[in-house]
């Protein structure tokens, strides 16, 4: 048809003239690449990255970032690729119009593991010489990663021009990485680069180094050898930093976990099976405070855990004080039947709260401040490990101070000391005993709140620390909070000093042995109490 | 496949409390079903711990049961008899397994059983179901190395899960490195030895492989998430292969997380993290982790849409998930049925032999069918996590794989074969021509 031929000669015409002047608009390779995105193959849309990337079309970052984020729509049927942004509104990926809405038979572009790889490569490609320093210090991390050949002029470019220190230096690294991973830089360049990349002495460092391949010149090669050998060194010693902190982390974990039970048991002498439901009880209290911000105040997510710490103390406490008036109180003296009475009871507590809640798990966010990690020298340290180890020194503090600077704390000192003494003092001894108890299953109940941070919130919670708190009490001395801090801790460390040497389950299991060496020694553990109370 | 912490004293107290409470009920229950029994009903066995660690799993595939015996008979039953469940609760205590499947096949008269998750109630159970002579319907994927006459196995074997998972890795990921981290028990070790045994026929050296194993219910990964950083860390693209249980894989993935161990860097390939685990962990960090399966709830197929959706309004739950272990009671009922209206019989030794080259349509779009070994074929499927907690599917097998009784990886299995209708034999050696003493 002529009319058609003279439009196609048209558009041709007008796409020649806008080539010229580098604003593609109508097809040409650029939009090939993007309708690429349409096609649902993995292999096409790696391709479709790559031409996109190095096209140089002012496009190409909004598409790329917006692949990254999930924001790339395309539609099989037409083959048109939009741009969506959260504001609601879309651009046409390939001429960059605006159009008002994208189609219902649009969806994501998808990605896999090795697709993420390169769209991180080409962001990195696209944004080293962005305005904003965060996103240039991320670029140069992410070629540094990818250490893509092709990136090499962009990297050198960046460098020149960059000045900032930081990323100055990550921009150093990623030129090294690139150019002792390039087949035809010289071997002067690949010597400069290994001693770059033996300054950073870190595990991507080694990664880079002992990925070499045995194709290097053979002074390279040794170079390697040596900063391989000495970055290991100093990662030996970072290693054991890092056991160091992980002990102090697990120790934090059980002595939080011990600490409600060191003052049912050890303080009161109450075997109390029951205690890991006190636990798990503050758990779901946490997960049902989120429920409700979630649905009613989504803004006060941050603080969800601030507002669960008090309200499972007052939920958990509260019911081990109904625990201690409706049964406990009748069994003092009588261990065997407390042990059975309390285990039927945490029976029952995990049954209701399987009909309650069901039988899987229920999810608890992390608020973001306890999200993620930060590096200390080479040693990798998560946000929430570090609050708990806070929080239960914390915990821990608050308890001692009760214990010593108020009545409440006078009166359960004295009853557990000598009870009849106490009665004929005046104190109301089944009152104190109450709230004794109620103390230390409220305190369960916050270590739950934190607990719910690193674990399953399940009905099995709590089966899972019970053993392991009387294990921590017992092995601290029964009746010493100091015991159960310094008892806690040691098994934290010992444990993690194990594990890698012996494995986590022969760690375990040797962590079991001694203690029970230990108890055979000395049966009243770490710090036993002398004096009256341990006749009583 | 899954087991849990038993080893404590906590358990053993558990398994006494509960056996007495859950005997108690059960007599009630039992008369209860006595008196209204009747000749025109067939009784279905259903037998899944709804109590104790692994009620977290296995109440999902009772109700599912249920579901499915529900649907039946709004089409009329069986052979015009209407299907009645039968439920006991063996309160996640492998030797009451034992007591109750007893109960159900001796008092209680059902035709069939559907029940067990971990391989070691189901071990428990094998000699009752061999001694009575009735039909167990097996549905989590498992370690393979079994083929018995009683026991049909829809869930999938080594060769239907983990090797087609591995084979993903070598060729997408390009990996050459790898972790195998399991929970310390039969499933993960000997899935593990397969796969060791596979991947060094592939020619990857010893040092390329780091396995690991962690007690039930581990909690604190922090020392195993820095190692695997650190194995990771040798130039060589390195992946994790994941056997670990059920419930300790909440805390490994958020360690993952906050480590920030990336999919893209160092990805994890499960083999029981499916919808239901994913519903307790924020999968935003995880996302582009793997999981290799026979079924996701999220595959777009007619048949599975519409069980989808009769399985929400059944449960009264619009956000209720589905999984692979559910599919597999869905395609193993949907055999039973064909077969017994086949022989129009419940006779167990008529059903047995009528099973075999039955097949039923499974959820995602194919048909499985019921081979001489008691296995079934079965579409293999790669997910990867998204932020909602479901799997986007990233590679299928090209057809259905057959499911191998015996592993063809392991030095000691590689020439048996299970065959329930020309040999009548369960683990026959084809070298030597002779039925090792699995016969019927």
């Amino acid at each position: 048809m002529p009319a058609n031929l003279s439009a196609r000669l048209c558009s041709l015409a007008l796409s020649l003239f806008l080539i010229v002047f580098a604003l593609p608009a109508f097809a040409g390779p650029f939009e090939d690449a993007v309708s690429k995105f349409a096609n649902d193959d993995f292999s096409d849309t790696e391709e479709a990255i790559g031409a996109v990337a190095s096209s140089g079309n002012p496009l190409a970052y909004p598409i790329i970032s917006a692949l990254q984020d999930g924001r790339l729509m395309a539609d099989p049927d037409s083959k048109k690729v939009y741009v969506t942004s959260a504001d609601g509104k879309s651009i046409d990926a390939a001429t960059g119009q605006p159009v008002a809405s994208v189609p219902d038979s649009a969806s994501a572009v998808r990605l896999n593991n090795r697709l993420r790889r390169s769209v991180d490569a080409a962001v990195g490609g696209l944004t080293l010489m962005s305005p904003d320093l965060g996103m240039r210090l991320q670029a140069a991390q992410s070629v540094f990663k990818s250490h893509e050949e092709t990136a090499l002029d962009a990297v050198e470019g960046a460098l020149a021009k960059e000045t900032n220190r930081s990323v100055k230096a990550t921009l150093g690294d990623a030129r090294a990485a690139i150019l002792l991973y390039k087949p035809d830089a010289t071997e002067v360049q690949k010597l400069e680069a290994v001693a770059t990349i033996k300054a950073r002495g870190d595990q991507e460092a080694l990664a880079l180094l002992t990925g070499i391949g045995s194709d290097q010149p053979a002074s390279v090669t040794k170079a390697a050898a040596s900063a391989i050998g000495s970055i290991q060194s100093s990662l030996a010693v970072w290693s054991m930093v890092q056991n160091a902190w992980y002990g102090l982390s697990l120790g934090s974990v059980l002595l939080l976990a011990a600490i409600g039970l060191a003052i049912t048991f050890g303080v009161m002498g109450v075997i109390n099976m029951a205690h890991g439901e006190m636990v798990m009880i503050g758990a779901y209290t946490t997960f049902v405070v989120q429920e409700v911000i979630r649905t009613r105040y989504p803004g006060l997510f941050d603080y969800s855990l601030l507002i669960a710490v008090p309200l499972a103390f007052l939920v958990a406490g509260a019911l081990g004080v109904v625990i201690e008036r409706s049964i406990i109180r009748f069994l003092y003296g009588r261990p065997l039947e407390t042990l059975l009475a309390t285990w039927g009871l945490s029976l029952v507590l995990q049954q209701a709260v399987r009909t309650m809640f069901g039988p899987t798990n229920r999810e608890v966010g992390n608020p973001s401040w306890m999200s993620g990690a930060f590096e200390l020298g080479q040693i990798t340290i998560t946000y929430n490990r570090l609050w708990i180890l806070c929080f239960t020194l914390a915990v821990f503090a608050i308890l001692l101070a009760m214990l010593r600077y108020t009545a409440l704390g006078l009166e359960m000192r004295a009853v557990t000391q000598n009870r009849r003494m106490a009665a004929s003092m005046g104190i109301a001894t089944s009152r104190v005993d109450a709230l004794t108890f109620g103390l230390g299953s409220g305190i369960a109940g916050i270590a739950g709140v934190a607990l719910s941070q690193i674990d399953n919130v399940s009905p099995n919670l709590g089966q899972s620390y019970i053993i392991d708190s009387f294990m921590v009490v017992v092995f601290g001395g029964v009746g010493n909070l100091w015991g159960t801090l310094v008892g806690a801790f040691t098994l934290g460390i010992a444990n993690k000093f194990l594990e890698p040497v012996a494995g986590a389950v022969l760690g375990k299991i040797a962590i079991l042995v001694l203690i029970i060496l230990f108890i055979q020694k000395r049966p009243r553990g770490l710090f036993a109490l002398k004096g009256r109370a341990v006749e009583a | 496949m899954l087991t849990k912490s038993t080893h404590d004293i906590a358990a053993s107290f558990s398994r006494r409390g509960v056996l007495a409470a859950t005997a108690g009920l059960m007599l009630g229950l039992a008369s209860l079903t006595g008196a209204k029994a009747a000749d025109d009903t067939i009784k279905v066995g259903v037998l899944h711990s709804l109590s104790g660690t692994m009620a977290i799993s296995e109440t999902t595939l009772k109700d599912t049961i249920l579901f499915l015996i529900d649907e039946q008979n709004k089409k009329g039953g069986v052979n015009g008899k209407k299907l009645e469940a039968v439920v006991v609760d063996p309160a996640s205590n492998w030797p009451l397994f034992a007591e109750k499947a007893r109960e159900l096949i001796t008092k209680d008269k059902v035709a069939v059983v559907f029940g067990c998750w971990t391989s070691v109630s189901r071990k428990s159970v094998l000699p009752v179901f061999k001694e009575l002579n009735s039909i167990l319907f097996y549905p989590v994927q498992y370690e393979g190395e079994e083929s018995e006459r009683n026991v049909f196995y829809t869930g999938a074997a080594p060769n239907q899960q983990a090797i087609p998972a591995v084979d993903y890795l070598m060729k997408e990921e390009k990996v050459k490195r790898w972790v195998l981290a399991g929970t310390d028990y039969v499933y993960p070790r000997t899935t593990n030895k397969i796969l060791e045994a596979y991947l060094k026929s592939k020619g990857v050296a010893q040092e390329d492989i780091m396995i690991n194993y962690t007690p039930f219910g581990h909690s604190d990964w922090q020392t195993i998430v820095a190692d695997i950083k650190k194995f990771g860390s040798a130039g060589k693209k390195t992946a994790v292969v994941s056997t670990i249980n059920g419930d300790a894989n909440v805390p490994f993935y958020k360690e993952l997380g906050n480590q920030g161990i990336k999919a893209k860097d160092i990805p994890v390939v499960a083999f029981s993290v499916g919808e239901e685990e994913l519903a307790g962990i924020d999968t935003k960090p995880l996302l582009g982790h793997l999981a290799a399966w026979n079924y996701f709830q999220s595959i777009k197929s007619p048949e599975n849409e519409k069980f989808i959706k009769a399985w929400q309004a059944y449960t009264k739950n619009p956000k209720r998930v589905t999984n692979d272990p559910m599919e597999a009671h869905v395609i193993g009922f949907d055999m039973w049925v064909k077969a017994v209206e086949k022989v129009k019989s419940t006779d167990p030794d008529k059903v047995i032999d009528a099973l075999p080259g039955i097949e039923a349509k499974n959820l995602t779009g194919g048909t499985s069918k019921m081979l001489p070994n008691h296995h079934i074929t079965k579409p293999v499927f790669i997910g990867e996590i998204k932020a909602n907690g479901q799997f986007d599917v990233v590679w299928k097998t090209p057809g259905l794989v057959a499911g191998d009784a015996w592993s063809k990886e392991l030095e000691g299995s590689k020439d048996l074969v299970g065959d329930w209708v020309g040999k009548k034999c369960g683990n026959f050696n084809t070298k030597t021509n002779k039925c090792l003493g699995s016969g019927s």
